[in-house]
């Protein structure tokens, strides 16, 4: 059985018709949200319909990126074995101003001493192929 | 609203938990029908009488579970209800099964969580990256698989140790109420010979001495992964009143779930445990102080943590002082998971949360043994799926 997960390469997002135009973005070294045009709030993950009120006037919008660490944790054991190469990996939820939360890694930062509300901007890691994956570091 | 208190859960049965796996791998269908007959002799209650199951996965099967149970055991049911709420699984199909005997649509419900090794297939299986994922999905659309696996946000840990973070960070530091709770419930595995460290004593310093897995949670604090299987039997008033055992009515339930990864949760670190509480607390019309046991989910001590305090045992914030000022083994004056908790007893897959429900139905029926409790009339039952993201919460009351 091809079960040994050695043999599993990291795995990446593969965008959907409604996720594209974030992964794009992202791909340029920009940030884009979609916005919802009936309840007038941001929404993160892209999705079909908003979840604050389910209509489907869904528009994007480009913001920078920066925000708060909301939450974190430091992976010391890695969360999967694709992962092992960059443990002690610091996984944070990070909060942006527009009202939305995004799962990042802060890279650089000192695992010991970062807190809940410490100030981040943006990270673009361009990965082989088009995706770039959005991370964050320290303000 | 709500349930009238009229269904009793009447038998279970519960396999040692084994690491490693010390008996022999059977299907995942024999070892359903070996629990769910020992459940039912423990009860009293004959094969033929059973006329509704309530199931989770089986290894043999991706769908139409409940179709091939019903075959496999012999049954003709009129209620067949599969339940896909992670931990909070078996909490979730014993209040379905209450209702479905409240509404007169089957008198005698079994419902069983395999969760012995099975045997090696002699065909190569298709790959199922949960292996990897957990309890994340990886597939294509997946949001999990779009926008917080590919930065190692996966599964259990980091997310729990995410709500740690969180919590903490609003309502003070205290490592040691979150090791105490770990302490004291593995004083409760000390007396219970079917629970995985049966042998095994921790302090609160051996628990904050262990090996840091995802700040701030040390390897103790984590649940370890074992074999076991469970079941349990619920039948109406009428013919509980001819079991062999006390019967235990199911005089509350509550459900809530609000996210599937905690970076989309609407309030953390408020939990959905606030809600499926506060609906089963006023369906059976008992308050928290009211309880004589709480048997609640604790894949993690956070996650025990955060249900006695949304629970309502004490207020938001108040958790880790209300751990220090009480004792949490079955000795103490909050017996808090008296068979070792998961934490203890070991965590054997998806049964590992009927465990509390096994326990709560033995203490109340007085079969505890060692572990007894002076006072066992009612208790308080917790289910925690996915990252604190679904909730079932149950009040169980001893007949008079």
């Amino acid at each position: 059985m091809t079960t040994d997960p050695g043999t599993f390469p990291k795995p990446r997002p593969l965008p959907t018709a409604d996720t594209a135009p974030y992964w794009a973005a992202l791909a340029d070294e920009r940030v884009v949200l979609q916005h919802c045009d009936a309840c007038d709030r941001f929404v993160h993950y892209p999705r079909h319909r908003c979840p604050h009120c389910l209509s489907d006037r869904l528009s994007w919008r480009e913001v920078s990126g920066a925000g708060t660490v909301f939450t974190f944790s430091v992976a010391r054991q890695p969360t999967a074995v694709m992962f092992a190469d960059e443990v002690p990996q610091v996984i944070a939820v990070v909060e942006l101003p527009e009202g939305v939360r995004i799962t990042s890694t802060v890279v650089d930062a000192d695992p010991d001493t970062l807190r809940c509300g410490a100030a981040v901007v943006p990270v673009f890691d361009h990965q082989p192929g088009e995706i770039t994956l959005l991370r964050h570091r320290l303000a | 609203m709500g349930l009238r208190g009229d269904a009793c859960i009447v038998g279970y049965s519960e396999w040692a938990s084994e690491r490693p796996a010390l008996r022999a791998p059977r299907q995942s269908l024999a070892q359903w029908a070996d629990l769910a007959a020992e459940a039912l002799a423990d009860a009293g209650i004959e094969a033929g009488e059973v006329d509704g199951l309530v199931c989770t996965e089986v290894f043999e099967s991706r769908a139409f579970v409940p179709a091939t149970i019903a075959e496999y055991c012999g049954w003709s049911v009129n209620l067949a209800e599969r339940v896909d709420l992670g931990g909070a699984t078996p909490v979730g199909m014993v209040w379905r099964a209450a209702a479905a005997i409240e509404l007169g649509i089957c008198d005698v419900v079994v419902m069983a969580v395999p969760a012995d090794p099975t045997p090696t297939s002699p065909v190569p299986r298709p790959f199922d990256d949960r292996m990897l994922f957990g309890a994340s999905s990886n597939a294509w659309g997946s949001p999990q698989a779009e926008f917080d696996i590919p930065y190692g946000n996966v599964a259990q840990n980091c997310g729990f140790a995410m709500y740690a973070q969180r919590y903490h960070d609003q309502y003070g530091w205290d490592e040691r109420a979150r090791a105490k709770i770990v302490a004291d419930q593995r004083v409760s595995a000390n007396a219970n010979p079917a629970a995985i460290f049966h042998d095994v004593p921790a302090t609160i310093d051996d628990v904050l001495g262990s090996r840091m897995i995802a700040d701030p949670l040390h390897l103790l604090e984590i649940v370890m992964p074992c074999s076991g299987g469970a079941a349990v039997v619920l039948c109406s008033a009428e013919r509980a009143a001819r079991t062999r055992h006390r019967p235990v009515h199911v005089a509350g339930f509550g459900e809530r779930l609000t996210h599937k990864t905690p970076t989309y949760a609407p309030d953390l670190p408020h939990t959905p445990v606030a809600a499926a509480a506060h609906s089963a607390f006023s369906m059976a019309g008992v308050a928290p102080a009211d309880v004589d046991m709480v048997q609640i989910y604790d894949c993690y001590s956070i996650t025990a943590l955060l249900t006695i305090e949304d629970s309502g045992f004490c207020a938001k914030g108040q958790a880790q002082a209300f751990v220090n000022d009480h004792g949490l083994s079955f000795r103490g004056d909050f017996p808090c998971n008296t068979h070792g908790g998961q934490l203890g007893f070991g965590q054997s897959g998806l049964a590992g949360g009927m465990s509390h429900v096994v326990e709560a139905v033995r203490q109340v029926q007085g079969r505890a043994g060692d572990r007894q409790l002076g006072r066992h009339d009612t208790a308080y039952v917790t289910g925690t799926g996915g990252v604190m993201s679904e909730q079932s919460a149950l009040v169980l009351r001893g007949a008079r």
